[in-house]
């Protein structure tokens, strides 16, 4: 058994990340990411901006993406609307949870 | 090497067509997929049917899977004599390898030749739960992986590792870090692969805890409410003292300003306090009979909004 000390990067944006890193990381084309970017499931910092970067918290959409198109055998577009649903579901979670934190809880 | 009932796992009889397998696969797949279900255990149940479907798709693998014969899931065996030279023999020994290493580089009924083929390190993704307190000053936890590894001769071996990670400060529920060059080894030159870390935190007894802010109900009696008090409230880092104004209305949010979760930027959440009216379960004669004077004196009615509109 080994043990290593290991430095960590946050998927956040925080961090950012160009295309072919976002590709190479993720498993997706160079193409393919291009055009989610057109579908809008994944959006760069700067879309007038040539070459793009992206925000360290796509890496995590990004990769769901390539898991879910290996998985389910999908089509760009139908990949685009999938990711872009559960996009939508992480976002009514956290609303969720916020107004969950914020809800008081009466003693008795 | 432990057997594993690809067809058991999918659920279909070992004369189903390709086509049943994969609407089989379908199914278990919509049903555990780790992105898509909320199942606790639905990551490692994708896993198996993942493998399963991956050798049971195609018609070369699952032939090689058929002449592995019969055995109970998870019994030990060996596969026939002829069988590593019929398939091309594996790079690994069959007793430190799992199932899937045995077909993971079988194509076309051969071994894929690939001393070749720069393949990168696999990715692993794990959760580690903490508490908030560690979130707070920042904690370093053991992850234990079993991963799959050459070694001197190049045959593939599942090793267990152990990494320290030190989590920083900052870190927040549902936050992911990645650890580069932490997966598993890349071959003939690719890269290694990443450890995927998910942060979780355990739920606790008095914060309740959204993005780095904490949220906190502060109970107040009447009086204190009214008349205005200076309460002890505890933070993550022992307790401060909190001036509560007078007439403070049940369910106002009284910020301290910095109190919550360190951000990766150096500055921090708030904690918010929220405050609940708190009324006594019990009370005795004398308390009743003040509380029955402040009554008779008092023209307060909580209840002006429920007056009929003239």
């Amino acid at each position: 058994m080994s043990s290593e000390n290991s430095e960590t990067t946050w998927l956040s944006d925080d961090h950012e990340f160009s295309l072919p890193q976002l590709a190479d990381l993720s498993g997706m084309t160079e193409q393919d990411l291009r055009e989610l970017v057109d579908f809008g499931a994944v959006l760069p910092l700067d879309s007038e901006a040539e070459p793009w970067s992206f925000s360290g918290k796509f890496l995590p959409v990004v990769r769901t993406a390539f898991r879910l198109r290996v998985s389910f055998e999908l089509d760009l577009q139908s990949l685009a609307l999938t990711i872009s649903l559960l996009e939508r579901i992480h976002a009514l979670e956290l609303q969720l949870r916020s107004l969950r934190a914020k809800t008081s809880y009466p003693v008795g | 090497m432990k057997y594993k009932d690809y067809y058991k796992t999918l659920g279909v009889n070992r004369d189903d067509t390709t086509d049943a397998i994969k609407k089989a696969y379908r199914k278990l797949a919509h049903k555990y997929h780790p992105d898509v279900s909320k199942d606790p255990e639905g990551e490692e149940k994708f896993k198996a049917v993942a493998e399963a479907y991956e050798t049971l798709k195609n018609p070369e693998k699952r032939a090689a899977y058929d002449q592995l014969g019969r055995h109970p899931n998870g019994q030990d065996f060996q596969p026939p004599p002829d069988w590593g030279q019929q398939y091309g023999n594996p790079p690994f020994s069959f007793e430190d390898a799992d199932l899937a290493d045995l077909f993971a580089g079988l194509t076309g009924g051969h071994r894929a030749d690939s001393r070749k083929i720069r393949m990168p390190g696999q990715d692993y993704d794990v959760t580690s739960t903490i508490s908030l307190s560690q979130a707070y000053q920042g904690s370093e936890v053991e992850l234990h992986l079993s991963m799959a590894e050459p070694d001197a001769n190049g045959q593939l071996r599942r090793v267990p590792r152990t990494f320290k990670v030190r989590i920083p400060k900052g870190v927040t529920d549902g936050q992911r870090l990645r650890l580069s060059g932490r997966g598993g080894k890349g071959l003939n030159g690719g890269r290694d692969g990443d450890l995927y870390l998910h942060v979780q935190l355990l739920p606790h007894p008095l914060f309740r805890v959204t993005d780095h802010d904490l949220y906190l109900d502060l109970p107040l009696t009447v009086w204190e409410a009214t008349l205005g008090a200076s309460i002890d409230v505890p933070t993550l880092a022992g307790p401060v003292r909190l001036k509560v104004p007078p007439d403070t209305q049940s369910g106002r949010q009284l910020r301290l300003s910095g109190r919550g979760l360190p951000r990766p930027d150096g500055k921090a959440g708030d904690l918010f306090a929220i405050v609940q009216i708190a009324v006594p379960a019990t009370t005795n004669e004398t308390e009743r009979g003040l509380l029955k004077q402040l009554a008779e004196a008092s023209t307060f009615n909580p209840r002006t909004q429920w007056q009929p509109e003239a």
